[in-house]
């Protein structure tokens, strides 16, 4: 030790303040001056000022706070083992998650990748550090969900649909959903994706249902992973949103923005809700065997995050921006939430098409009905034969409920986010390009053939992106017989002839449906059907289909 | 009746409860392992950016506004004939990443900490100090310049393998910067008249800077993620970056009384060993094709000549750095010459000439 150092002076030796360090980080930065930087990544938005890192935090501090939270994301699921957690835990769940633990891992690597797009866009390097610190952060949320769903694969009684995971993601008709979430954070306007429909409402309201709310059903259910992993991962959103907060801060600063902006926050509101909503309130609604009247429905628990929290102290202030909010659609969305059953018509439609699943699908019984009614008033006349038939119709060699005499209609899908139409009466149709497409709302419409478009109310948007793909799920299989399309996608377990998809929960092998049960049922497009149709068939056929449908019980 | 009321309650959800079709399907069965088993790492990363080779059956259902979908195979000069077969060597998922970056911060800290307290920067040579302040404080910015690169090239690859390594050299490269940034002004807290500014001042007009500067400027305006990937850890790590860390700062530091720098760099040394080791596996997969080895070693080829010239001029341009400390223990031809071996090597493991620029 130095003879001029005193013990004071060790003990209180002072680092550098955060402030200043911050400030020193974000000078790294420079302007080229022998090679621009490429910009590879269009967009519309025009960007001068630059936006500061409200975060304030640098990577020497951030690895070692990360790796924390990390030991005690693994240490809980030794823990969990230990505790025989898989002893109590609910099937009815655990089945969901070969769904939703499909999806995530790839809106979240995308989200990484976004990070890319965002970069280069702004001046200044001070929000720079904030990109990187999200970029691994979503290879963190990536790779711990892998993570997650190999430890279920390994420790939950059936494992087959996690052992297929991302082959089951790029060919299941629910997936393809998830897919245009993901999908939508890195493709097209760069700040249309990677900041509005990211950051400033994916992560910024949605995360909060799917990473919080979720969570706390899973606990219900015996799952304590769940919860781990996933408020492990939300406490990372803050910084997310924090940096999306500031890109858009800068984006509003230019009026010429405006325009555009109103368009993709409208955009991007009613796809996640879209989206969103429809699977996690699923997941949360249906997935559950926990009917404690006292906690909050997902429509209760909706109004609280996205109406009240996001909303209300987020979206709202941007008025006095001079930016359009539009208030109807979330009225609107609440209302489909509330009052015409969205999540429940979704459900139907996941429960309708069990087969095609990689997952199983437990009956609704009278305790779960009971609920439903008390949390949604008239839900039973509306559900309640539906559910009945579907447990009536679970025992291999029915007739598979989807084509059963229930009354139920195959849904249309919205071309714009891949839900189906279930909200018959909203149903939309319309031309672009000289195709016919179908639609589950008039937003839905509008984000195709206004949104998604070379041209945005007279101004030039090239860089918008648009929809491509072989976009509807159904018309991959249209005129195959059920069972062949089951071996294609390749959702039967080991022995060749079982599905992995049940409609029930039984684990008895006299219970089980092999592909020998459903042979002889031959899918049906919507949309390929509808296009073949004379003008005034399709005419009647709309018609009839916005009138809905009354469920026959068996 | 129902299924559920024929069959017995459930008394257990564990795994091994009951037998049935699939119940012991415990592992991930869509993708090859590189070896017998799969290791923890391609079970993480293999497949979880999909395409439509692999089990996309709709295909990208976005794309551009010029058509192109969400990812394209036109992102790089380079063809392959099967772009999922690499592997990263370090094997990196987020767990062991945050581990080790945790690990090197952690480290950084108690050596700078406890060498502060022991008062050692006030014993570095004035002139070292200089150094430090002038020429570390100017290629803190080079190793800023890397990691933005890497941050954006890690949004084209067509495979996760790919753009997960190319991710965690970010980090690596954007870790580093912040580790020279803040240790230099933490020992600056000790150093009476050191200047922070001066690096930049020095990155931005120093002509001994200005051919890094450029190779710099030109990896990062690059549109060829693959070939800002090779240039940077195939050539000006190799060329300017290893020969100023290793050729330079870790072999001048302790004869001017400084222990604590050498240590910090050390760190960055280790990130190059691993990160080159994944790139180079990428890059000789790409020049070993059956069907575009050959097409492919030529666009490498001429990626190293390009490069190489820009960052042998660079490193050129520096090498009166090497005669400012007191103390001289390091010559810069010595640091040249291991560099051209160094790149000699890299090229033979990928397959190509050593670039013309360095005979």
């Amino acid at each position: 030790m130095s003879g001029a150092m005193t013990l004071n002076k060790i003990t209180q030796q002072k680092g550098i303040g955060i402030s200043e360090a911050t400030r020193r980080i974000a000078d790294l930065g420079w302007t080229p001056s022998y090679v621009q930087e490429a910009m590879t990544f269009p967009t519309d938005y025009r960007i001068a000022k630059a936006p500061k890192d409200p975060m304030k935090q640098v990577l020497r501090s951030y690895f070692p706070m990360q790796e924390e939270k990390d030991n005690r994301v693994y240490g809980a699921l030794d823990a969990a083992l230990r505790g025989d957690m898989f002893r109590n835990v609910q099937p009815r769940w655990v089945e969901w998650m070969k769904l939703f633990l499909a999806i995530i891992p790839f809106p979240e690597i995308s989200a990484a990748r976004s990070m890319a797009m965002v970069g280069r866009l702004a001046p200044g390097d001070d929000l720079r550090t904030g990109f990187t610190m999200q970029m691994v952060d979503e290879f963190r949320h990536s790779t711990i969900q892998m993570n997650l769903k190999k430890w279920y694969m390994e420790n939950y009684i059936d494992p087959a649909g996690f052992d297929i995971t991302e082959a089951a993601f790029g060919k299941c008709y629910a997936t393809t959903i998830g897919r245009q979430f993901g999908e939508a954070f890195v493709t097209g306007d760069a700040i249309t994706s990677a900041n509005i429909y990211l950051t400033v409402v994916a992560e910024t309201a949605f995360t909060n249902t799917l990473f919080v709310a979720m969570p706390s059903e899973a606990a219900r259910n015996g799952d304590y992973a769940l919860p781990t992993v996933f408020l492990s991962v939300q406490s990372d959103e803050s910084r997310h949103i924090g940096n999306g907060h500031s890109l858009l801060m800068s984006i509003l600063n230019k009026p010429e923005n405006h325009l555009l902006l109103e368009r993709d926050l409208r955009y991007a509101f009613w796809q996640n809700h879209g989206i969103v909503d429809a699977a996690i309130g699923t997941i949360i609604e249906y997935g559950t065997k926990n009917r404690d009247k006292k906690k909050e429905s997902y429509a209760e628990l909706w109004h609280r995050w996205i109406y009240e929290d996001y909303y209300r102290t987020y979206m709202l202030p941007l008025e006095k921006y001079g930016i359009k909010i539009h208030h109807d659609d979330v009225a609107h969305a609440w209302d489909r939430i509330v009052k015409q059953g969205y999540v429940h018509k979704v459900a139907q439609f996941f429960s309708a098409g069990w087969w095609a699943n990689f997952w199983r699908i437990d009956a609704m019984d009278e305790r779960d009905f009971e609920w439903f009614e008390y949390k949604y008033p008239g839900w039973y006349a509306e559900y309640g034969a539906w559910w009945e038939n579907y447990r009536k119709l679970s025992k291999p060699g029915s007739v598979p409920i989807t084509f059963a005499d229930t009354g139920y209609v195959y849904p249309h899908r919205c071309w714009s986010n891949l839900v189906p139409a279930v909200i018959r009466e909203e149903l939309q149709v319309d031309e672009v390009d000289g195709e016919l497409y179908t639609y589950g709302s008039e937003v839905d419409r509008w984000t195709h053939k206004e949104a998604f478009a070379p041209e945005y109310q007279g101004r030039p948007t090239p860089a918008m992106g648009r929809f491509s793909g072989r976009r509807q799920w159904e018309e991959l299989y249209h005129g195959w017989d059920m069972a062949d399309a089951i071996k294609d996608m390749g959702f039967v377990r080991p022995d060749g002839k079982t599905l992995i998809a049940q409609p029930h929960l039984s684990f008895e092998e006299k219970d089980q449906w092999t592909l020998d049960h459903v042979r002889g049922y031959t899918i049906q497009s919507p949309i390929v059907n509808l296009r073949a149709m004379t003008p005034e068939a399709r005419a009647q056929h709309i018609a009839d289909y916005r009138k809905g449908f009354t469920i026959k019980r068996l | 009746m129902s299924v559920q009321g024929e069959q017995s309650p459930l008394s257990s959800g564990a795994a091994g409860a009951a037998v049935f079709p699939g119940s012991d399907s415990r592992k991930f069965n869509y993708f090859e392992p590189k070896g017998r088993k799969a290791t923890h790492y391609e079970d993480m990363t293999v497949d979880v950016q999909p395409d439509p080779e692999r089990y996309l059956a709709q295909g990208w259902i976005l794309s551009f506004g010029d058509g192109t979908p969400t990812y394209s195979k036109d992102w790089t000069a380079l063809k392959s004939s099967n772009w999922h077969l690499y592997r990263a060597p370090d094997q990196e998922w987020e767990r062991t990443h945050y581990q080790r970056q945790s690990t090197i911060v952690g480290m950084l800290k108690n050596i700078v900490d406890n060498g502060r307290r022991a008062g050692a920067p006030s014993r570095f040579d004035p002139r070292w100090v200089k150094v430090l302040q002038d020429h570390v404080g100017a290629y803190k910015h080079a190793e800023y310049g890397l990691g933005k690169a890497l941050t954006q090239a890690q949004r084209y690859g067509y495979t996760q393998m790919i753009n997960n390594a190319i991710l965690t050299n970010s980090s690596y490269k954007l870790r580093f910067a912040q580790d020279l940034t803040l240790y230099l002004s933490e020992i600056g807290l000790d150093l009476n008249g050191f200047d922070h500014e001066a690096g930049k001042k020095h990155w931005l007009e120093d002509p001994l800077w200005q051919g890094v500067r450029e190779a710099i400027e030109t990896i990062g305006g690059a549109a060829d993620y693959l070939e800002q990937y090779f240039a940077i850890n195939l050539v000006f790590e190799p060329l300017v970056g290893e020969l100023f860390r290793s050729g330079f700062i870790m072999q001048a530091a302790a004869a001017q009384n400084d222990f604590i720098t050498p240590a910090v760099v050390s760190a960055a040394e280790a990130d190059y060993e691993q990160n080159l080791a994944n790139a180079v596996e990428l890059f000789q997969i790409m020049s070993s094709d059956a069907s575009h080895g050959e097409a492919n070693k030529l666009v490498m080829q001429g990626w190293l000549e390009r490069y190489a010239a820009l960052c042998g001029k660079a490193a050129d341009l520096l090498q009166p750095v090497w005669s400012q400390p007191r103390v001289k223990v390091v010559q810069f031809a010595d640091a040249k010459a291991a560099s051209a071996n160094r790149m000699a090597a890299i090229c033979d493991a990928v397959g190509l000439q050593a670039p013309l620029s360095l005979n």
